[in-house]
């Protein structure tokens, strides 16, 4: 049987991660499910947790008025959804819908956010993991704000 | 004709429209057939041909169509300017000259034993479509195939069908993402490069070959870098502004290379320092 520390272990966001910090986060986490179609959660929600995608897809919406929503991108296994947990207001920022039902560890934010103020070695290796995710999704928005396609040469 | 052609590089030969395919709202794939009922001109995957249009003028693109394929060329074109609308307007039975094929394509044969890694961006996808034909016509010979896609919109995706046939195939990959997805769409949404973390690469069996913008590659052959592809295992597909096609005008220079007949396709290795220079 799979054991929540284990899928935790195995995540490739904390991949390499000691066995005490993953004990540490287990703590924190649980088993979650969202069938296809709902929101996980909701710009200007209490941002809460964030989650370890295990299996599906979900959509990163934002509204303007008078507009459809539009994505701005879609996360799947292996990745992780939300950071707004990590930094004040805390609030949501994006609506995440789930486009496929979705299997994820949701781990609690505050709880996190205080094992990392009690244990900085476990909130460093969790900063780390972050920036390194923002600093990809940064990179790709940017490629993305170029509208690289519509010119159309070739 | 032809075989005057082939003696004279500036003297295109005569073909015909066979039939032309609309691919989305404005891009277009065009078969020509030789007009003399001889074999079309042969050619490697990634190699270019410059379509002569009768009183509008000149252009190179790239063959899209399957290299084994001897009774036609095959050439997927977005209609962005005169000359290109010009071209993709043309009928069945519609003269076009087509010179060439010309350039140095992608090196299939450094792939031979290999996975190969195919990116595409956009219409960056048509110049590649030989090289998959080429895999996939050769299966034994290569590793696993993994196509990465990017478009602009749904909409714009290219090749749907051939996409979906592809997927299907052994051993092989496709994904494919879109930059704007509208609300029904249920795939990717997301840059090019956003879909490496869900590729199954081993970059140190791999060539990778990726065509697109300009700074789409530079982007794709960084993030390769990243994840350890070496340098002289990436190849890019470069673009100027192609004339003479045979390395004479000097218009597709680039920094020390005629893009024409030192390209189209270069490695990374080569490329880095230029496509890192400001307006080059």
């Amino acid at each position: 049987m799979e054991t929540l520390e284990r899928i935790i272990a195995e995540h490739p966001f904390f991949a390499g991660l000691e066995s005490y910090y993953t004990n540490l986060l287990t703590g924190c986490a649980s088993n979650v499910r969202f069938d296809a179609g709902t929101y996980i959660f909701k710009e200007g929600e209490e941002a809460n947790e964030f989650y370890l995608i295990r299996a599906g897809k979900v959509a990163l919406e934002i509204f303007a008025p008078q507009r459809k929503p539009i994505m701005l991108g879609t996360l799947s296994d292996g990745e992780i959804l939300g950071w707004s947990w990590l930094l004040p207001p805390y609030l949501w920022r994006f609506h995440a819908h789930a486009l496929q039902p979705v299997r994820a560890i949701a781990l609690d934010g505050k709880c996190l956010r205080n094992k990392c103020e009690q244990n900085h070695d476990l909130g460093y290796e969790v900063m780390k993991r972050f920036a390194h995710i923002m600093e990809q999704r940064l990179d790709a928005t940017r490629l993305q704000l170029l509208d690289i396609y519509a010119d159309g040469k070739h | 004709m032809a075989a005057v052609a082939q003696l004279d590089p500036m003297l295109p030969r005569p073909y015909s429209v066979a039939q032309v395919a609309k691919e989305n709202a404005d891009t277009f794939t065009l078969m020509l057939q030789p007009s003399d009922g001889a074999a079309a001109d042969s050619f490697a995957p990634g190699q270019f041909s410059m379509l002569w249009i009768f009183g509008v003028g000149e252009l190179p693109i790239s063959i899209s169509g399957n290299p084994v394929d001897r009774d036609r060329l095959v050439y997927t074109v977005r209609s962005v300017g005169q000359a290109t609308s010009s071209l993709v307007s043309r009928g069945v039975g519609d003269a076009v000259g087509v010179r060439g094929p010309f350039g140095r394509g992608w090196p299939a044969q450094q792939a031979e034993g290999r996975d190969v890694v195919v990116v595409a961006g956009g219409i960056g996808l048509a110049p590649l479509r030989p090289l998959i034909y080429e895999v996939l016509h050769h299966r034994d010979k290569y590793g696993r195939l993994v196509l990465l896609y990017g478009a602009r919109s749904p909409r714009d995706v290219l090749f749907r069908k051939e996409l979906a046939g592809w997927a299907r195939q052994h051993d092989t990959q496709v994904l494919v993402t879109v930059d704007y997805g509208g609300l029904s769409w249920r795939g990717h949404v997301g840059v090019v490069t956003t879909l490496f973390k869900h590729a199954r690469l081993e970059p140190a069996r791999s060539v990778a070959f990726a065509c697109g913008p300009e700074i789409m590659m530079r982007f794709v052959a960084r993030d390769l870098g990243t994840r350890g592809f070496a340098r002289e295992n990436i190849y890019l597909s470069m673009e100027r502004n192609m004339k003479c096609a045979v390395g004479f005008c000097g218009h597709c220079q680039y920094g020390p290379h005629f893009i024409c007949k030192d390209g189209p396709v270069f490695s990374y290795e080569r490329m880095r320092s230029l496509l890192e220079k400001y307006e080059l």
